[in-house]
């Protein structure tokens, strides 16, 4: 058993704050300390908000879990200041097969579009990440961020105030209250938070039982995605084989509904389906195994006065497409800039509103592709079999049926049309960079451009004039001034010119577009700002 | 118009169409759904029109390989 599952990551300590004969108020308190409470914190902790992260554990998550990390979380990972050690470790892939019965269907090589910095996704276990993210917590609390983890603080009671709310928090020295201006509950699917609220989770239960099963094995599979439906080995089902670091490869076997789960789990069961399915010849060592069923679901609002709930304790999605940890993180993006202005005094609080209109539509967006992944994995009736299976017989021969196999759709992330924070498209550009849309990256020499926008407000102006700096209401927007010359590659000029021979930018803080029009006018950029501080 | 059976991808948003076809059938028990194939068929054959792709499209749909 890899040790990293029994090291304390944080382990308890005593807090002042569970002395004090009159509760302390924090800031903020983040509950759960996985990938998404700390990405919060993290970005918290970088604008200089005080933050106190809860959990109820003091070690990473067990087993790899989150394993595929895409494009998007590593972009503002890298805002975050932890986006190498990940790449670092983590493994890359651009080959996928897929399997019918039993014969290869197809294969197709993602060839990613270049002039990024960072890989359409790689594979990583979650306990890598975590662990990351750790060390970038230790990091900023050396340089003197306010930032905390207890570990072992176990939160069993929520009360809700109009300007603050109150915890009961148990540790292994007993129960203290604690306070925050704000709460942010980053508990998971099983969200506690949501429970002792009393708030509801409405969405599909999906009927079926999946093994995963992590094993290590000095194998020859090459670093592709192997995808197989109804293969020999696992019949009517299907089957997914792909490589983490470390020589870790994720199993994962369909089993149907009708199971019975603890006995499928013991290893004397695993072991010969995975025989069946690597061959006699593999030696392999079981890191993990578990057995998930899965829901497509989301809660009706994600702001609740002060409480604000992100990744799974929000919504929750099938694991086809990695879009778990993918977009829950992109939920802490949108909202933790917005609490820090709204902190700040600098927006009004109805800004949070927002960060539920956004992330909603982003959820939705989760939740309608990762269930049809699911209705092509497992057809729910004779007739989408039939279809399903023809799709698969007709994708050997025809390239035409290729897009209909659906075995996920990995996760990008999605543009805030019909925003309340967009103002009206004002440039004839190109629409994936439209109003709302999380800005491409581009190189620019040795560097990109991501590395020059996010953590404030940008003006980003192409072979245009415009200020250094404008400020409005104490928000200060500071100019990138770059021409189509600094990129040779034209990457630039193509995702953010098209056939316009200038433009200007105005960039939030989570690097998606608020507005753009060929010239400065500072009227325009002005009430842009305002409209993308929820002041319009 | 060509003569000529089209096997690339030719559908915009794959998903979209694969998710509204399944749709038309929810609900449905086997032979209904049948009968709601032979008649999709049907239209889009008349769609088509032309003879010559038809009779490829039939091959396709067989499973045997193209002339080209």
């Amino acid at each position: 058993m890899n040790k990293i599952f029994e090291i304390p990551l944080y382990p308890y300590t005593h807090s002042p704050d569970q002395d004090a004969s009159i509760p302390v108020r924090r800031k903020v308190v983040v509950i759960g300390a996985g990938p998404i409470g700390l990405g919060a914190a993290i970005d918290l902790a970088q604008q200089g908000v005080e933050v106190v992260i809860l959990d109820d554990n003091d070690k990473v998550s067990f087993g790899s879990r989150a394993i595929c990390f895409a494009k998007r979380p590593l972009e503002i990972l890298d805002r975050l200041g932890c986006g190498q050690p990940m790449v670092d470790k983590g493994v890359e892939w651009d080959v996928g097969k897929v399997f019918f019965d039993n014969r290869e269907v197809y294969s197709f090589n993602l060839q990613p579009e270049t002039g990024h910095r960072r890989p359409a996704f790689i594979n990583l276990q979650q306990y890598y990440f975590e662990e990351y993210l750790v060390d970038r917590v230790r990091e900023l609390q050396a340089q003197g961020a306010p930032i905390e983890i207890r570990g072992r603080n176990k939160v069993e009671a929520i009360g809700t105030h109009d300007d603050h709310v109150t915890l009961e928090v148990e540790t292994p020295e007993g129960a203290y209250t604690l306070e925050a201006d704000w709460l942010i509950a980053a508990d998971g699917a099983n969200s506690p938070t949501r429970r002792m609220l009393g708030l509801d989770f409405v969405g599909r239960v999906f009927e079926d039982n999946f093994l995963i099963a992590d094993v290590i094995m000095e194998a020859n599979f090459p670093t592709e995605r192997w995808f197989w439906f109804d293969p020999p080995f696992n019949r009517g089902q299907s089957a997914l084989l792909h490589k983490q670091p470390d020589n870790v490869w994720r199993i994962d076997l369909q089993l149907g509904w009708d199971i019975d789960k603890e006995r499928e789990k013991r290893p004397e069961n695993v072991i010969p389906r995975l025989r069946d399915m690597l061959g006699d010849k593999v030696e392999f060592e079981l890191e993990w195994v578990s057995i998930y069923t899965f829901q497509c679901r989301r809660m009706e609002k994600f702001r609740h006065g002060r409480v604000l709930f992100a990744g799974d304790a929000a919504h929750q999605v099938s694991p086809f497409g990695a879009r778990g940890a993918n977009s829950g993180l992109q939920d802490t993006d949108n909202l933790c800039w917005k609490l820090g202005m709204v902190m700040a005094g600098k927006a009004p609080e109805t800004l949070l509103d927002s960060y539920d209109v956004e992330r909603i539509h982003g959820a939705d967006e989760n939740i309608m592709n990762s269930t049809r992944s699911t209705d092509f994995i497992t057809p729910k009736s004779e007739t989408s079999r039939i279809f399903r299976d023809a799709v698969l017989d007709l994708s050997e021969q025809y390239d035409f049926a290729r897009p209909l196999v659906n075995s996920g759709r990995l996760s990008v992330p999605c543009t805030y049309d019909g925003s309340p924070l967009n103002s009206a498209d004002a440039l004839d550009g190109p629409s994936r960079t439209r109003p709302g849309s999380p800005c491409p990256d581009a190189p620019l020499g040795d560097d990109f451009l991501l590395s020059r926008l996010g953590g404030r407000f940008t003006l980003l102006t192409i072979d245009a004039d415009a200020p250094d700096s404008f400020e409005e209401d104490g928000v200060e927007v500071t100019r990138l001034a770059l021409s189509v010359r600094d990129d040779p590659t034209l990457e630039l000029k193509r995702r953010y010119l098209g056939d316009c021979d200038s433009a200007v930018y105005l960039i939030r803080p989570d690097q998606h577009v608020a507005a753009r029009r060929p010239g400065f006018d500072e009227t325009h950029f002005r009430t842009a700002l305002r409209r993308a501080l929820g002041k319009e | 118009m060509s003569d000529q059976l089209i096997l690339t991808p030719n559908i915009d948003t794959p998903d979209d169409f694969y998710a509204d076809l399944l749709a038309a059938h929810e609900g449905l028990d086997k032979a209904q759904s049948d009968a709601l194939n032979a008649r999709l068929v049907l239209v889009l054959a008349n769609h088509i029109g032309d003879r010559a792709v038809l009779s490829q499209a039939l091959r396709a749909a067989a499973l045997k390989e193209q002339q080209s």
